[in-house]
């Protein structure tokens, strides 16, 4: 039990995954504009990362390791991935209509971040098994929901500020998610 | 200068779309590996491999594969060819490899070579692919290597390893270069590509009205798979 509190913890504080281990950075820049998008984007890909890495450890420890074929695992994990985005879309279309209007435009969009194939390949790297496995995930998209939901509140403040014309737009968010990056250091005492 | 030809395609890909500071593509390898400027021109390098080859066998299946499912059959393509170059470097370039590690694997979703294979490749004949391929590579190459250099310098006060810059030596009293460490570290990664990103802006500022402003422009943050779907990609590139 406080093997899984140190990977929760570990995972997503001190090795942040967006300002550490700079894994999904496309939606952190892309879709950070408002705070509700971002926390949309959050609760999808805390939904589908915790789900993948489940569905991925589960096929690495029962079905590559036995057969021997641990090298095809990028291969492998990648059409998972895919396939498993749009089974939870169609799924989440025909059943739960209600989150799948407020998540809708975000899922297809996740196939493509890397966090979700970064955190399977991480899983079989630190040979994770099933439940920790799980457990690192969900603690990822904890972590890229927090700092997507922060960098999206400090954008929307960021917008009545007076920057330097050639500051503006990429820039500053960079500058943003730099400082931001310094400020969890100060995570890095907890374990 | 003639499109499609590969003299064109190499210059196109190094200056005029440039995948990291004109398209803004690639951003996740962008920032971690540039902690040295050897580390970038190996991803950059292992990048290239991989574009050029995953170009050329896509432009030459492209009309084998249904329309439907190809970014699937692309993302295969691209998957097949990062597991034979991870193998590669693990067993020729182990010290690259280690010091790579997972960003390796993770090239498969470098929305790069998803962006160029549906952008360009899907649409002309494998030999201007394969040049389009190295052309992007070697401008993501340059790109990401200048990054790692600057990174270096101001965080070793190195480049490739080299000591370009004595160190100050506080017990013996030898004044010198004090390397502020937080540039290898990742915040540096942000502060530096900020910087150069500013720079680029001012140059750009002039010929706003002509162009899309390049902060508002494509960005792999429109999100990857939007470029693996042309909508990125497509817009700019391709005009050829």
């Amino acid at each position: 039990m406080k093997e899984l509190l140190i990977i929760l913890i570990g995972s997503a504080l001190v090795n942040n995954v967006v300002l550490s281990q700079f894994l999904g950075l496309c939606p952190f820049f892309g879709v950070s504009k408002s705070i509700n998008t971002a926390a949309g984007m959050g609760g999808a890909i805390i939904f589908v990362i915790t789900l993948s890495s489940f569905v991925t450890s589960l096929i690495y420890e029962f079905i590559l390791v036995p057969t021997n074929l641990e090298y095809l695992q990028t291969i492998v994990f990648i059409l998972v991935i895919a396939a498993l985005v749009q089974f939870v879309e169609m799924f989440l279309k025909k059943s739960m209509p209600s989150l799948y209007q407020s998540l809708g435009v975000y899922l297809p969009l996740i196939t493509t971040n890397c966090a979700v194939l970064g955190v399977a390949l991480l899983n079989v790297q630190e040979s994770y098994n099933v439940l920790q496995g799980t457990v690192n995930g969900f603690a990822t998209a904890v972590g890229f929901t927090l700092s997507i939901v922060l960098m999206a509140s400090l954008r929307e403040k960021i917008q009545y500020n007076d920057i330097p014309k050639s500051f503006q737009g990429f820039p500053i968010v960079l500058i943003t998610a730099g400082l931001m990056a310094i400020a969890f250091f100060g995570f890095s005492g907890l374990i | 200068m003639k499109a499609d030809t590969p003299v064109e395609r190499l210059v196109n890909g190094i200056i005029k779309e440039n995948p990291t500071f004109v398209l803004v593509l690639g951003m996740c390898p962008t920032l971690a590996v540039t902690t040295s400027a050897i580390n970038g021109i190996g991803m950059g390098l292992t990048t290239t491999a991989i574009l050029a080859l995953s170009n050329l066998m896509i432009s030459m299946l492209r009309n084998f594969i249904p329309d439907k499912v190809r970014i699937p059959a692309y993302i295969v393509v691209v998957a097949s060819f990062v597991t034979i170059v991870q193998f590669l470097l693990e067993a020729y370039i182990p010290s690259l490899y280690a010091s790579l590690g997972i960003y390796i694997p993770l090239i498969v979703v470098n929305c790069i070579i998803l962006g160029r294979a549906e952008a360009y490749a899907s649409k002309h004949k494998p030999v201007a692919s394969l040049f389009d391929g190295i052309g992007m590579g070697l401008g993501f190459t340059l790109s990401i290597t200048c990054i790692g250099a600057i990174r270096e310098l101001i965080g070793a006060g190195q480049i490739f390893g080299f000591q370009l810059l004595p160190l100050a030596d506080a017990a013996n009293g030898v004044a010198g270069y004090e390397p502020i460490t937080i540039f290898v570290l990742a915040p540096g990664a942000f502060f530096v590509l900020s910087a150069l990103a500013a720079i680029q802006n001012k140059f750009k500022l002039g010929a706003a009205k002509r162009h899309i402003d390049p902060s508002e422009g494509c960005r792999c943050g429109e999100g990857c798979s939007a470029c693996g779907n042309t909508a990125c990609s497509g817009k700019k590139g391709d005009k050829a």
